[in-house]
């Protein structure tokens, strides 16, 4: 029930290259899971195969068990939100949720509890009988999200249905997604190239890059243990500090000067030193010279740009700490942990 | 412009105004006409107020007479003739059109694009141009004096394929898509998405089209023969006798005038959405 399966799923258009290069991923039922990466990773052609819309050019996917490559989008017991909604203009907001049960022949008694009962759940009760132009974008994006519940699926598919909020319409309804599937239950599939949305709505996320998986896993184990360059440096904002240079024991050799480490790295040789903005501290004397450009107040937060030898290196302190001045060198306190290393030449993650 | 000048707004009514009797005058001197006899017209001056024979002229008029010259066939015949043809291309090209767009925007088939340029190249054959072999197949197919030859060679339209062609470009895919994913097939898609919406284009054409349907001269002229099968356009020149034959121009106004009504009552009574047909498009 409810369950995905992608098995070395291809997409090629026409005889042109792969865009999508060989995809596994199993969802579990009831699952909520965000592909995230960035434009033109692949991730919309994705869900559209998932969704039936794309064809399928290698491998299979299968949902609830039933492999569905060659079944229509309609029998394939699933419902998709659409980033522009795609709410049928010329239908009130009841005729829209209701249409695709009135094509499969549900009778009108029950289309009517189905439909009232998802408008009670989105509050749109109110609104059934407006049509989609005189509705906020907000309220457009609760109906299609109410046009996918009444179909009751084994699987929801959203493709960036909140991009076109703002800011703070965002936030509620990323929360009212995710009190939605608490409720409802009903496995998730969900694109986004936000990584906020990525990282507060998913179970487990996809992290895509060019036509690739480079990680799965829950939020956390992406935040705190990326696979791959991409991720350090694409989750997590401002992004994870990369630092490319040679490691020679308890020395890392990085544009002319050494940083001594606390302990020696994984192995010696040509590395690249992840370490995120949070995890620098700045301390007094001893320690790595901080070259600081700018100053970035956030409110709580204050974010010191600079460079480390030349590489640019940004450090997040708390923003009630007295800031460092412009154009001043400071000393990086030594870090100790939450050090990453990632091989210099694939960009993979070296476990220490 | 929120100016108050009163020369330039007398100068600007005074523009209109004339504009106004320039077109309207005709038509006032036509209805004059069609109240008066035949008797009254012919002696010049001819007088500019109405005359006292209205009803007996339209009576005259619609319902034919004995004798005279020129035609005499009731124009009341000619009248459901014109009415029939006009309804029949503007139904004809709007339905034609609305499918064979939804058949080039909507479907990937081979000689797709052939299709579409067979279909663009006929906006440079209008019916003049290719008069004499479609007479000889109208003909040919026994189609004279028939509303079959009358309307099916008028129906085929590219331009308003086009219209439709266009006009489908606009509605996004992704509507086409939450229509699959609820289960509706193209022709499902084609009636409850695609028709709704070009409700507006199918207005502003179907005024256009009653028109053009209504003031056919040319091909009417060449297919019909019999008095029965004229539309009111042909009988009003059928009417007009030539050489020195006294013409009861009073009744071959009264025609002219009740010709001008049809159209004259489609531009008015869709006048709203004729307009939002060519303004907006409800999205």
């Amino acid at each position: 029930m409810g369950s995905i399966s992608i098995r070395n799923v291809t997409k090629r258009y026409g005889k042109g290259p792969a865009v999508i290069h060989g995809i596994d991923a199993d969802i579990a039922d009831g699952e909520f899971i965000v592909i995230v990466g960035p434009s033109g990773c692949g991730k919309s052609t994705l869900l559209r195969m998932v969704a039936g819309l794309e064809e399928i050019s290698g491998g299979e996917i299968a949902i609830s068990g039933r492999i569905v490559n060659d079944i229509e989008p309609s029998e394939r017991d699933i419902a998709m939100v659409f980033q522009n909604y795609a709410l049928y203009p010329h239908m009130s907001v009841y005729d829209n949720m209701a249409y695709g049960l009135k094509i499969a022949n549900v009778p009108k008694k029950e289309i009517r509890q189905r439909v009232d009962k998802a408008a009670g759940i989105l509050q749109l009760s109110a609104l059934l009988d407006r049509r989609p132009r005189e509705l906020s974008g907000g309220q457009r994006q609760r109906v299609a999200m109410g046009r996918a519940i009444v179909r009751d699926p084994e699987v929801f598919l959203f493709d960036e249905p909140l991009s076109n909020l703002d800011a703070k319409l965002r936030a509620q309804t990323r929360i009212e997604i995710r009190k939605l599937h608490a409720e409802l239950g009903v496995t998730s599939l969900f694109v986004t190239h936000d990584q906020v949305e990525a990282m507060t709505l998913a179970q487990r996320m996809v992290v895509m890059n060019d036509g690739r998986v480079e990680q799965i896993g829950t939020p956390e184990t992406v935040y705190a243990r990326p696979a791959s360059t991409f991720v350090a440096a694409f989750i997590g904002s401002p992004p994870m500090n990369l630092l490319r240079g040679h490691a020679d024991g308890c020395a890392f050799h990085l544009g002319g000067q050494v940083l001594p480490l606390a302990e020696p790295a994984p192995r010696n040789g040509d590395l690249i030193l992840g370490l995120r903005p949070e995890h620098a501290a700045l301390g007094t004397d001893k320690g790595w010279p901080l070259q600081v450009d700018l100053l970035e107040m956030l409110g709580a937060e204050r974010l010191v740009h600079g460079r480390l030898a030349g590489a640019p290196f940004t450090v997040r302190i708390d923003g009630t700490l007295p800031p460092p001045r412009e154009h001043s060198t400071v000393a990086l306190q030594w870090p100790t942990r939450q050090l990453h290393w990632f091989d210099a030449g694939t960009g993979a993650r070296i476990e220490g | 412009m929120v100016e108050r000048r009163p020369a330039i707004d007398i100068l600007a009514h005074a523009v209109l105004i004339l504009g106004v009797l320039i077109v309207a005058f005709p038509l006032y001197v036509t209805f004059v006409a069609s109240t008066q006899t035949a008797q009254d017209i012919v002696n010049a001056p001819m007088s500019l107020l109405p005359g006292g024979h209205l009803v007996e002229n339209y009576t005259a008029a619609l319902n034919g007479r004995s004798s005279g010259a020129g035609s005499t066939a009731a124009v009341g015949r000619m009248m459901v003739v014109s009415l029939v043809t006009a309804l029949l291309i503007a139904f004809g090209k709007i339905s034609i059109s609305l499918l064979s767009a939804f058949a080039i925007v909507y479907f990937r088939f081979r000689f797709r694009m052939l299709a579409f340029w067979a279909i663009f190249l006929t906006l440079m054959l209008p019916v003049e141009v290719r008069i004499s072999p479609t007479y000889k197949v109208v003909a040919d197919l026994g189609l004279l004096n028939t509303f079959a030859g009358l309307t099916v060679p008028l129906i085929a339209s590219a331009t308003a394929t086009f219209l439709f062609r266009q006009f489908f470009l606009t509605v996004p895919d992704e509507l086409l898509e939450a229509a699959r994913m609820d289960g509706a097939g193209p022709m499902r898609f084609f009636k409850d998405m695609l028709i709704p919406l070009s409700r507006t284009s199918m207005a502003a054409l179907f005024v256009i089209q009653f028109i053009y349907g209504w003031n056919q001269y040319l091909w009417p002229l060449l297919v019909t023969t019999d008095e029965s099968m004229y539309p009111v356009v042909i009988g009003i020149k059928r009417m007009i006798a030539g050489g020195d034959a006294a013409n009861e121009w009073n009744l071959v106004m009264a025609t002219a005038v009740l010709a001008m009504i049809p159209p004259a009552l489609v531009v008015m009574l869709m006048q709203t959405w004729f307009v939002k047909g060519l303004v907006d498009t409800e999205k």
